[in-house]
């Protein structure tokens, strides 16, 4: 039987910006996923809003450059781990103008 | 049946539209629309009304916009634009153009995309970045752009592309093979020995003369030229203008033979319009000869550029003629460049103008 814990695992608590939210109507500035790391909580943002991971994400792939990710007050990239129950803050930079 | 007429605005804060009558005398300004995102070109499918809009914001990256209710509502798309892992990543789309079933998009760094679904998913026409020239394309000052897109109106297999600074290409399988299609245009920017190469040219605008899909014209960064056999030869046209550098480039609606430029002072002289006095230049020959065009423009101490994309006609009798500024000001004439107005000002810099005439 596959080894499915993440209904089990707390989820993260994602904070989106609101600039990105007004691309997706109906998308949430704040929302629990599940996910174990950066990239699967991206994952699972396009699978609610299909087309976000294309708005956070290039196709190096990596987060675009003038989007930050803050998990636990550092800057993370797609592979930094998630804690259940972590808050995973994203943010428009101001490199982006 | 009331006819309205339509002018789309790329601009660098979103898209703006404005409306008028078939008399175009009085126009009402909406917008700004797609979030106010950086828009480079601004077009309408006029077999379907829908209107398309290619830009790229430096939060969220590029996408395609797309409104079926002449501006009212959007959204956006960019499911599949995008080139492999590990390569720099597109930046920005810069150009569409509607044609062979589908919606050509051209971005930064050059490249083709296609869309058979309106807009909603792409496909990479990877022939044009298979070139084996690419290795050596250089980019422009505004980056490696794939800036003008010409789909043959009647042969699916053949589509036109403008690249600064690689020149133009065509093919003639679909987008599986390219050329070069330079011949006799200059690059001033190089050695005297050099300056014909078959491929490196700036070209800023490229368009085909209307029923005649062999006659294209190009304004290029060093020069004006007229090509009658579909851009394997270019001839200059840049005698009687009062400079060689420019561009935007409009073709009339229905005469072949009658261009409409926006020559600028020149590259390392300010990039306005010549002794600061605006004029649109019109040839009713080709390129053989060309008249100015200043009733109504401003005459003094005038500093605006006009970016590649910013002039367009519409398809009326007499045809409209439409200019933005680099200074957001935007012009209109009613009567084929005879005379003008100012018809909008204070919008942000206008990148792109493109017209659409709907039958209401």
């Amino acid at each position: 039987m596959p080894n499915d814990d993440s209904r089990a695992r707390p989820p993260v608590v994602v904070m989106l910006p609101a600039a990105l939210v007004r691309l997706f109507p109906g998308a949430m500035r704040r929302l629990e996923l599940p996910a174990s790391t950066v990239g699967e909580m991206i994952d699972a943002l396009d699978a609610r809003w299909p087309g976000m991971r294309d708005r956070l994400c290039d196709s190096r792939p990596a987060i675009r450059r003038h989007i930050n990710v803050f998990v636990e007050g550092r800057r993370a990239t797609l592979d930094t781990r998630l804690a259940p129950g972590t808050e995973v803050t994203v943010l428009t930079a101001i490199s982006g103008g | 049946m009331a006819t309205k007429v339509l002018v789309l605005l790329g601009t660098k804060k979103g898209v703006f539209i404005l409306e008028s009558d078939a008399e175009r005398r009085s126009f009402t300004l909406r917008g700004p629309f797609c979030e106010t995102w950086p828009m480079n070109h601004v077009i309408a499918d006029p077999a379907i009304g829908t209107i398309y809009a290619g830009g790229g914001d430096a939060w969220f990256g590029p996408a395609v916009w797309k409104s079926d209710d002449l501006g009212a509502s959007w959204s956006h798309s960019s499911a599949g634009l995008a080139y492999q892992e590990g390569e720099e990543p597109i930046k920005a789309v810069w150009s569409l153009a509607p044609g062979h079933g589908g919606l050509y998009a051209g971005v930064e760094p050059a490249g083709l995309f296609k869309s058979g679904d309106g807009g909603q998913s792409w496909g990479h026409v990877a022939g044009l970045r298979d070139h084996p020239t690419r290795p050596h394309w250089q980019p422009g000052g505004a980056g490696l752009i794939l800036h003008s897109l010409i789909p043959h109106p009647d042969d699916e297999r053949q589509v036109w592309v403008g690249i600064s600074s690689a020149g133009v290409f065509h093919t003639t399988d679909g987008g599986d093979s390219w050329a070069p299609r330079n011949r006799g245009t200059r690059c001033d920017f190089l050695p005297e020995e050099q300056r014909y190469p078959e491929y490196g040219q700036c070209v800023h605008c490229l368009v085909m003369a209307q029923g005649m899909s062999d006659r294209l014209y190009q304004q290029n960064h060093c020069g004006m030229y007229r090509s009658e056999d579909g851009g394997r030869h270019w001839d200059s046209i840049e005698a009687g203008l009062p400079s060689t550098f420019g561009f935007p480039a409009a073709v009339h609606p229905r005469e072949p033979e009658t261009l409409y430029l926006l020559p600028l002072n020149g590259d390392i002289a300010g990039r306005y319009v010549p002794d600061a006095r605006a004029a649109v230049w019109r040839t009713r020959d080709g390129g053989d000869t060309w008249e100015a065009l200043r009733e109504g423009l401003p005459q003094k101490n005038v500093f605006f550029g006009v970016l590649r994309q910013a002039m367009a006609t519409d398809r009326l009798e007499p045809a409209g003629v439409y200019f933005g500024t680099n200074t957001g000001t935007l012009f209109a004439s009613a009567d084929e460049g005879e005379s003008w107005r100012c018809i909008a000002q204070h919008l942000p810099l206008i990148t792109s103008v493109e017209t659409l005439v709907v039958e209401a």
